[in-house]
């Protein structure tokens, strides 16, 4: 039985070509494309809710490429994908931010961003306290709330 | 379950939960019903590397985004700006920034000063107790001495200013306006049996260190011990009234589904501003047929939001980002009426410290910032780490075209009619967001901010519903009395943000859980006569 989050395999290479044209890898920032595998195993297996909207962005992507996106040559895959982009909508929004989202906590992207790959709790972050003197100028105003009275 | 109890509350959030605990010292037999169920801090969204993911998801602030059982739907499709609010113990406590600022006294007499809308029939001076204790009991964190607003003295030191705060703070300075560190109700010390903010920086959709005060961790412990009785995944379809015109008890479902009548002495309202009318609403009879304490026609109408003009830029520098509470200091330079605008009243600025990885990607990918293909990760890493932003917080006046109805279609899982928003910004709340807008884009030049953008309103930006079933003297012009009693059943209170009769230019959480601890304490003065 097909789950309803699934894709087609046509769909996953299409997903996984549209994935690398928005986030390409990169030598000098040395991080993987969109279309690394492990992301797009993360991208597939958390695709949820989400996943109506995207296939409807597939879709289109499949319509505007004439066939398969992933089939294009990548010059023509920049175009196509340009397309896409300035028709927006809903499910091209939704896809971009599913692309995205999973992008953006690979381990190997996060630390490439000077970022610890974990989540927030339990460690939390230090916060410097600052130089509270620059509120000195604020402290000098006399009350100018309006009275009600 | 059919016995009779003193009092019972519907809805466990903000201001529910102080009026429980407020009237527990009375001894008498308190039952409070609530749709959702109590949430796990082991759950929330910072336990797991998808964090920022899941507020798009089962942590939206948005009910019709996070769809679950306990949500119930609403039509905002006539509304520029969408509802968020979060159902369950804690109510919208548990997914709120946690900004606490108080409406100022100008706020309750803004037709005789200005002109405009009504007078409350309280002013801020009857509500400094009920705000001080409300402070203790919420644990709140800030610095005294803030000229900008009434005298106040928060329990817990002010958050960090911070890489961020301290970029917004020498702008400001630069500008000649008014700045302060934001009163919030983030723990900065372990506080009542919470830890302190350890900075994980994504407060919203709520609080894995339980540093954040929500009304589970806050009020309700107290409540509880004090012999409060909460039933959780209660969802009350109805009011109903008995042959004098009183509230007899609720009809609502059980957590199996079930039917179910509760009978009560008094009845205590505690839904917001979109949950109180349509309870009303839904709560016709033979007596009241067009919704109960319902005479005036005003329930559902007046709806008031606070439109959110929001504007944002890049710095050089970095920012906090998401490792800090996203709120931190605010603005009241612009906040009272001044007669060299084109527009009356005014707005906070509430400025925010950054935002996540994710965030930022999603948000620059929506405004056309970010590209995509090989320039992607360039322009990414100039962005991320480097936002500032602040929102003017402006104040909507009431209009009676702004409602909340009952939709002839849209239902929740158990069947009842979901709430409509009609809605549209004012002409005066749009000349107040050009302004707000203008202005932070000054600031924003100070800052040595670039890649300027706004979001205005904020489309979910719908936190604050108030004005739905508004307080006054006058049955004819108001739904509940000064002390939230409603004019047309007098065994019928309501203590949420519907009350409100304008919305200053506030967050208003501060204010709706003083209005329910002053209404709990003048029940109080007067159970003997209660019902006179």
């Amino acid at each position: 039985m097909t789950n309803p989050t699934d894709l087609t395999p046509a769909q996953q290479d299409d997903l996984r070509a549209i994935a690398g044209c928005i986030v390409p890898a990169s030598a000098e920032f040395a991080v993987p494309g969109a279309d690394d595998p492990a992301i797009q195993a993360d991208m597939l297996a958390t695709l949820g809710r989400d996943a109506p909207a995207v296939r409807a962005a597939l879709e289109r992507l499949a319509a505007l490429a004439g066939g398969s996106f992933a089939a294009l040559a990548p010059a023509q895959r920049q175009h196509v994908a340009a397309a896409l982009r300035a028709e927006g909508g809903v499910a091209v929004a939704t896809l971009a931010r599913v692309v995205l989202q999973v992008y953006y906590r690979d381990d190997r992207v996060v630390r490439s961003l000077g970022l610890e790959p974990r989540p927030p709790f339990p460690l939390g972050h230090v916060l410097p306290d600052g130089d509270w003197s620059l509120l000195d100028p604020v402290r000098s105003r006399q009350p100018f709330w309006r009275q009600a009275g | 379950m059919s016995d009779i109890v003193d009092v019972l509350i519907i809805g466990a959030g903000a201001s529910g939960a102080a009026m429980a605990y407020s009237l527990a010292e009375t001894k008498m037999r308190i039952v409070c019903l609530d749709q959702g169920g109590w949430t796990k801090p082991s759950d929330y969204p910072t336990n797991g590397r998808d964090w920022e993911a899941r507020f798009f998801g089962d942590y939206s602030p948005s009910p019709n985004i996070r769809g679950r059982a306990e949500d119930y739907p609403i039509n905002d499709d006539a509304s520029p700006i969408k509802v968020v609010n979060y159902n369950g113990v804690g109510g919208s406590t548990i997914m709120y920034t946690a900004h606490w600022p108080r409406l100022h006294p100008s706020d309750f007499r803004v037709r005789s000063l200005d002109g405009v809308a009504d007078d409350w029939p309280i002013d801020y001076d009857m509500l400094v107790p009920f705000f001080e204790e409300n402070d203790r009991m919420m644990g709140v964190s800030g610095l005294a001495g803030d000229p900008g607003q009434p005298p106040r003295n928060p329990p817990m030191p002010q958050q960090p200013l911070g890489l961020s705060g301290a970029i917004i703070g020498s702008a400001m300075n630069q500008l000649g306006w008014h700045w302060w560190p934001s009163d919030t109700t983030v723990a900065t010390m372990d506080y009542d049996g919470r830890a302190r903010c350890i900075n994980l920086g994504h407060c919203t959709p709520a609080c894995a260190q339980g540093a954040k005060a929500s009304t589970d961790i806050t009020y309700w412990p107290h409540a509880i011990r004090a012999g409060v009785e909460l039933r959780t995944h209660c969802r009350v379809r109805e009011i109903t009234v008995n042959a004098d015109g009183m509230a007899s008890g609720v009809i609502y479902y059980d957590k199996d589904g079930v039917e179910r009548f509760q009978a009560a002495e008094v009845v205590v309202m505690a839904c917001n501003g979109i949950g109180t009318p349509r309870l009303l609403l839904n709560s016709k009879s033979e007596r009241f047929p067009d919704g109960l304490a319902n005479s005036s026609g005003l329930v559902g109408k007046n709806l008031m939001f606070h439109p959110y003009a929001q504007v944002y830029g890049y710095v050089d520098a970095p920012t906090d980002s998401n490792r800090a509470p996203p709120t931190c200091l605010w603005s009241k330079e612009f906040y009272e009426t001044d007669p060299a605008r084109d527009f009356v009243r005014g707005y906070s600025f509430q400025f925010g410290r950054g935002a996540g990885p994710v965030m930022e990607a999603v948000m620059s990918d929506a405004k056309g910032l970010l590209p995509w293909g090989d320039d992607h990760h360039r322009v990414f890493r100039r962005l991320n780490g480097h936002r500032i932003q602040l929102s003017a917080i402006c104040e909507d006046l009431p209009e009676a075209h702004n409602r909340v109805t009952l939709d002839p279609v849209l239902t929740d899982s158990h069947g009842i009619p979901s709430p409509k928003i009609d809605y549209t910004i004012s002409e005066n709340s749009q000349r107040m967001m050009a302004h707000g807008i203008a202005r932070a884009k000054e600031f924003l030049a100070a800052a040595g901010a670039r890649d300027i953008c706004t979001n205005s309103p904020i489309l979910y930006g719908g936190w604050h519903l108030l004005g739905t079933a508004r307080m006054g003297n006058d049955p004819a012009r108001s739904v509940v009395n000064e002390w939230g009693r409603a004019h047309d059943v007098k065994n019928l209170f309501i203590v949420d943000g519907s009350i409100f009769v304008t919305s200053g230019g506030v967050n208003p959480t501060s204010t709706i859980q003083a209005l329910a601890l002053y209404i709990a304490d003048q029940m109080k003065q007067r159970l003997a006569n209660l019902f006179d």
